[in-house]
């Protein structure tokens, strides 16, 4: 059989962000898949000689739109480590609440597009229906909708009143149900079903050796989640990683799907321990030495690593993100599926190239 | 304007297509744009649809500072729409570089490359600052056609 | 607003293992049958002639770093044919610091996110000059 080399991307109708990928194919099934970026490179991490650290928080929030103020939470929380900084409780509660709120939206998003990326429109504009609860609640609290941009170091930048609580839980109470209105159609449809089972496959030990991270590993039966490094206020909240085994895209979405629900619980056990007290403490000195911070961003496992020289500005910063480590596994997962199949697959990792890129 | 010529514009006005092309974004305004095309926003009341393909579309959509790549993608792109046609620039990024223009691998705004009707201040805008460019632009482009 | 505690600070310190040229490619596979995976390189620009590479793995959410100091005029060993899942990160090092890999699996020859027009050393405060790997 002949081959033939397809160019995807990087405009397509699917993928709301660049990456090209040259797919070669013999008739419709791909044999290769590699993968071409820079479409969306800016160098951000060399920024840090000219911003200086404080600064530095809106760049890095800039990194992802979707998760931002996850980003900046793993920033914050690297540096603050480094400084021996003591963040008061009140603010590690209000960055978590926060940062699940993102990943509420994130995987509704995500869910969204992948109803899209096969056609079903209907289930991708309940979804982003729904999202925009979530949506409504980051303004109404922090004034913006996507770039939340709370954190600052020693803390976050605005509180919750009660009556902001009482209003948050009741909102909740709507996405909560109104997604499980649609877990049967998300779960259990035909179309769904059809066009995800068994595409993609993902074993155990592929996942671990190349690195995956995120709902792509835990789709494949390992459970890492690094929100049990017990950042922020994930110690004193109850949570158990969602796992599930198939290792196909159908298993990522039911992870996805799953830990939307279990964010939504997160936050309102979140809410109803909420401490009393400062929201930040004023950070003095300069970052010095060398050290890394891992948190769980929608997408999987954040890495940041720093390096201080004791001035305002950091000498070095780098950012591993979650889609970065995904690229290699979603490289194995394309060869043996059908050309049609290629698009489903590709956003099964929930590709974030913006992340990727930086 | 003989009345073929007439009824193509009043049709064109009536119901604009729209190609979006994340231009190095963070993804702030893409979803943004995307969440102008839902349910609660719903651009598509104003006869607006997106489309993937560049050689259908009457508005192009730019999100996110250029770089050295995708400043080919941009123009080419740009070349393939028919006329008339309108360019709206989004975001901070999109507008000058925004937080990034003095990153290593950056242009800078999609003027830089292309020309530009109007410009979406915002980091990102919100969905209500999007549809009022894409209803100034259709104004600019009635003039224009 | 609270003053944070001012105790005796102390700078921190990455705990790493150094490696050389020579027993890098040993160490990872150690690191492999181990059971552990890997989560990114890191590279540092040290001075005009060298920089560190820091190779990052995990175990059960128990971090262990590697730690190789690289001239920047010789290529470094690739680990892409043990792990290749590290091809990504080892042509982003290529592009940025202008550090070649010997063995690359899948090999962008430092165009991976770059353009001619400024194919240099973006990340470097002295760039330095490419050198192919052969």
């Amino acid at each position: 059989m002949a081959k033939t080399i397809i160019p995807f991307g990087p405009q397509h109708p699917v993928l709301p962000e660049p990456i090209h990928l040259s797919l070669t194919v013999e008739d419709e099934i791909v044999t290769q898949a590699v993968p071409a970026l820079g479409y969306v490179h800016r160098g951000l991490e060399k920024l840090c000689d000219i911003r200086d650290y404080h600064h530095m928080i809106q760049v890095v929030e800039r990194v992802c739109g979707i998760c931002s103020k996850i980003h900046a939470m793993c920033y914050c929380h690297g540096l603050e480590e480094m400084m021996q900084v003591e963040v008061p409780p009140r603010a590690k509660y209000l960055r978590t609440i926060w940062s699940e709120l993102h990943r509420v939206h994130s995987h509704l998003l995500w869910l969204g597009l992948f109803a899209d990326g096969f056609g079903f429109e209907a289930l991708f504009y309940q979804l982003w229906k729904i999202r925009e609860r979530v949506m409504d609640i980051n303004e109404a609290t922090t004034g913006n909708r996507v770039i939340v941009s709370v954190n600052v170091m020693g803390g976050v930048r605005k509180d919750l009143s009660l009556e902001q609580i009482r209003w948050i839980l009741s909102e909740l109470e709507l996405v909560e149900s109104e997604l499980k209105a649609l877990e049967s159609t998300i779960l259990d449809d035909y179309t769904v079903k059809e066009r995800t089972v068994g595409k993609g496959m993902l074993t155990k030990e592929q996942a671990y050796d190349l690195g995956a991270a995120g709902p792509t590993l835990r789709g494949s039966g390992i459970a890492q989640d690094c929100r049990q490094l017990n950042y922020a206020a994930f110690s004193d909240l109850e949570f158990e990683p969602v796992v599930e085994y198939d290792g196909d895209s159908y298993a990522r979405s039911k992870v996805r799907y799953r830990e939307t629900l279990q964010s939504i619980d997160l936050v309102r056990q979140a809410l109803h321990k909420l401490p009393d007290g400062e929201i930040n403490v004023k950070v003095k000195g300069n970052p010095e030495g060398e050290g890394v911070a891992r948190v769980e961003q929608p997408r999987g496992e954040l890495f940041y690593y720093f390096k201080g020289n004791g001035t305002k500005h950091l000498e070095r910063l780098r950012i591993r993100t979650p889609t970065f480590a995904n690229i290699p596994p979603l490289a194995a997962m394309l060869p043996g599926i059908e050309l049609a199949d290629v698009p489903v697959v590709v956003l099964s990792i929930d590709p974030c190239i913006s992340c990727t890129e930086r | 304007m003989n009345m073929l010529s007439k009824f193509l514009q009043t049709s064109r006005i009536k119901s604009p297509w729209v190609l979006h092309f994340d231009c190095g974004s963070c993804n702030g305004c893409d979803i943004e744009t995307l969440a102008v095309l839902t349910p609660v926003y719903d651009v598509e009341r104003f006869g607006i649809i997106n489309v993937g393909n560049p050689k259908h579309a009457d508005v192009f959509l730019v999100t996110g500072t250029v770089n050295h790549r995708n400043k080919k993608v941009l123009k080419n792109l740009y070349d393939q729409m028919p006329q008339p046609r309108a360019v709206i620039a989004i975001g901070a990024c999109g507008l000058s570089g925004g937080v990034f223009r003095d990153a290593p691998n950056v242009v800078g705004g999609v003027d830089k490359v292309i020309p530009v009707d109007v410009y979406v201040p915002g980091c990102p805008p919100k969905p209500e600052a999007i549809i009022d460019g894409v209803v100034k632009a259709l104004e600019l482009f009635a003039a224009k056609s | 607003m609270a003053e944070a505690k001012t105790t005796e600070k102390k700078i921190p310190v990455l705990a790493t293992q150094a490696v050389e040229n020579d027993n890098l490619k040993a160490e990872i596979r150690r690191l492999k049958s181990e059971g552990y995976r890997l989560v990114t390189l890191t590279c540092v620009d040290l001075d005009e002639e060298h920089v560190d590479l820091l190779y990052s793995f995990d175990k059960d959410l128990e971090m262990v770093h590697l730690r190789m100091q690289q001239p920047k005029s010789t290529p470094a060993p690739s680990i892409s044919d043990i792990l290749f899942g590290a091809f990504l990160v080892e042509n982003e090092i290529q592009d940025q610091f202008g550090i070649c890999f010997d063995g690359l699996v899948l090999n962008f020859e430092n165009y991976l996110y770059l353009e001619e027009e400024v194919a240099r050393t973006p990340f470097c405060k002295y760039s330095v000059i490419r050198k192919d790997a052969q």
